[in-house]
């Protein structure tokens, strides 16, 4: 049974429809990637996965249980389902401890001991012990980043959502975000990222799913999609990007 | 015809001028602490609150940001008894300043946490806050943060706006004024003081209020 | 006991809402007149001259309306002038407002890339020339919204007079309720009048304050 399950989902804002119908399932362990023009709409897929967008039509199912609208619903949804944001959107008045500690002792109840232990375990995960009582202010972009994956780990989540993650960092930065990344998925994490960065798509990626105008176009393993782009519409693409 | 100063007149009447200045010192700690935990729910119930909530949140804003305060006073203290309610002239003078100061506080803090970013919202929800948590947590501290120095003149200027409350028989520091020269019959001389009075109150509580910015709303604390 | 209708308390409110209006907008141009002259003392390059209108706006802004009031009133009765209410209120409420939109206009010329200040000056214009063709044009049109919602701030601070007896919109209401012994509904009706004269203002303010941020971005 997939982890992720996304059956005929439709968005619309307004008269625009930015999902026109995307069937997709993520197995447990997978690394997806999804790539595509702006406006096709991948972003917003990936916030209708954990509710911070609402779907119109179609059905999303995350470990069996289907995304509904009440907030108990989100809740369990969103314990299972972690989102790294392009922005990092640290908390600035917290330590990164503190960052990475807060939604466990408030959500969960953890004690604070606990959360602090788990919280350093994270923080050494992606190379940051050292920065526990530092503020997010005091960080480069890429730490800033990492910080983010400590935090989203901290609740343990089945799946990972990352929204164009390394997107706003200098490109020397990219890496050491991206490195952590492949650790993760090296662990078994399941992944789906909306990415430009093709090559490490093409490395890490057991899928790669090209969205064009709110649809699903291409899929498929990344060896596949990038050496025979089917679609005119992806070999514009990819024409574009290289 | 020359007129003769007496300003050490007043000072026959120092425990009645004592009386006044703490006074209204409670009045501006009681009205200042609840008057901003009314912003607070305030500034929560016009950002996220229920939708039935936020119309009566901004009707009760927008009545009594245009209205004066000696009317609003006024009406509590006279008005309530009316409709068989009790109250005395302290807690009718407490009542309004609370009410006054938290629709403008409940203004101040709104524009604070409109202010932040929305990536702040998003990140706490991902990490499975309820919306209510994320405020508590995650937005409101910050949301202080950016308003504290429009915050704290509003306070200062509702401390200053106390003054009225004499009329209603509270003998706060402008009715010990009234209360001296009623005896001395040196008016000019005792208003002169307890303006004075006021401006050294206004004064302190600004820095009391800086202090209170640097030690709870701007400290970095340590993990 | 004598029954009193409400139209007989609006029609009596009413007729004393006038003299609010009218000591509103006294106050609003004499406080001008007076709020520009302390404008450019706050921003005068002489030392003197900026520390006494800082001294006045810190006063003024720092003390209660009220003792402000009563001061003026008081205080010009020892000269052995007969002063009516009206006087002392106009007095003080100009003197008051002032403080306020001195300072809020101070913003808005703070507001003014120092650039313009330079460009100006390169082309040999004095201070005051810098002022009156450059600075304070631009600077009044930011001045407008903030002005405007200080209105706001005047008709409410006009209710204080009523405590020196002048006969407003307050006082009278304090007088219906006397006669009336109907001080809920009689209150009720003076927050009303207040609220009708504010409130269009206080939008109005911040229709312009919108207008002029959308047209700031071009």
């Amino acid at each position: 049974m997939p982890l992720i399950a996304i059956e005929d989902v439709k968005k619309r804002y307004g008269d625009n429809e930015v999902l026109k119908g995307i069937r997709l399932s993520v197995d447990a362990g997978e690394v997806i990637a999804i790539i595509g023009k702006s406006g096709s709409g991948k972003s917003t897929l990936l916030r209708c996965i954990n509710g911070l967008e609402t779907i119109d039509e179609g059905s999303i199912s995350v470990a069996g249980a289907y995304l509904g609208t009440s907030e108990l619903e989100l809740k369990t949804l969103r314990l299972k389902v972690g989102m790294i944001f392009q922005q990092f959107n640290l908390f600035p008045h917290l330590s990164v401890g503190r960052n990475v500690m807060i939604s466990p002792m408030i959500v969960k109840g953890t004690s604070e001991a606990e959360a602090r232990e788990l919280a350093k375990k994270n923080l050494e995960r992606v190379g940051l012990g050292m920065k526990f009582d530092a503020f997010p202010d005091q960080l480069s972009g890429g730490q800033q980043q990492r910080v983010a994956i400590a935090r989203a780990l901290s609740m343990q989540p089945q799946a990972l959502l990352c929204d164009e993650i390394t997107s706003a960092l200098d490109p020397e930065l990219v890496n050491e975000v991206l490195a952590v990344v492949r650790s993760l998925a090296d662990d078994g994490m399941t992944l789906l990222m909306v990415t430009h960065e093709m090559r490490f798509a093409r490395e890490v990626c057991d899928r790669v799913v090209f969205m064009h105008q709110g649809k699903v176009h291409e899929i498929g393993p990344p060896e596949e999609l990038f050496a025979n782009p089917k679609t005119p519409e992806l070999q514009q693409f990819l024409g574009m990007t290289h | 015809m020359a007129y003769h100063f007496d300003f050490l007149a007043a000072f026959d009447y120092t425990d009645v001028l004592v009386k006044g200045v703490l006074t209204t010192v409670e009045l501006i700690a009681v009205g200042g602490v609840v008057g901003i935990a009314v912003g607070i729910f305030g500034a929560w119930a016009r950002t996220q609150g229920p939708r039935w909530l936020k119309p009566i949140v901004s009707g009760y804003v927008e009545l009594i940001r245009n209205t004066p305060f000696l009317v609003q006073l006024f009406f509590i203290f006279f008005g309530l008894p009316s409709l068989g309610i009790q109250i005395s002239e302290m807690q009718a003078a407490i009542l309004t300043m609370v009410i006054n100061l938290g629709a403008y506080s409940t203004e101040i803090i709104r524009a604070g946490v409109n202010a932040i970013s929305r990536g702040q919202m998003e990140a706490a929800l991902s990490l499975s806050m309820s919306r209510v948590q994320a405020f508590r947590h995650i937005i409101l501290r910050p949301a202080l943060q950016k308003i504290w120095p429009a915050l704290s003149s509003q306070i200062v200027i509702v401390m200053l706006g106390s003054a009225v409350c004499s009329q209603i028989a509270v003998e706060e520091l402008s009715f010990a004024a009234n209360f001296i020269q009623g005896r001395n019959f040196r008016a000019f001389e005792a208003y002169l003081l307890a303006t004075a009075i006021y401006l050294a109150m206004a004064i302190l509580l600004r820095q009391l209020l800086r202090l209170i910015g640097d030690k709870f709303i701007f400290a970095r604390r340590a993990t | 006991m004598i029954s009193f209708s409400l139209w007989d308390i609006v029609r009596n409110l009413l007729l004393a809402g006038r003299w609010t209006v009218l000591l509103s907008l006294a106050t609003f141009v004499l406080g001008s007149v007076v709020g520009m002259m302390i404008l450019f003392a706050r921003i005068s390059k002489r030392r003197a001259l900026q520390r006494a209108a800082r001294l006045y706006i810190e006063v003024f802004q720092g003390t209660p309306l009220l003792m402000q009031l009563f001061l003026i009133f008081f205080g010009l009765a020892l000269f052995g002038l007969e002063v009516p209410a009206w006087l002392a209120a106009g007095l003080a409420l100009t003197l008051w407002s002032a403080s306020f939109l001195a300072e809020i206009w101070r913003g808005c010329v703070d507001a003014i890339p120092r650039g313009q200040w330079e460009a100006s000056s390169v082309l040999a214009m004095g201070h005051l020339q810098q002022m009156r063709h450059i600075i304070l044009p631009q600077a009044l049109r930011i001045a407008i919204p903030p002005t405007v919602g200080f209105g706001v701030q005047i008709i409410k601070g006009t209710a204080v007079t009523s405590i020196i007896g002048f006969v407003e919109l307050s006082k009278a209401g304090t007088v219906i309720t006397n006669a009336t012994f109907m001080p809920f509904t009689v209150f009720a009706v003076v927050g009303l009048f207040y609220f009708a004269l504010c409130w269009p203002l206080s939008k109005y303010s911040q229709f312009l304050e919108r207008k002029f941020n959308a047209a700031h971005r071009h």
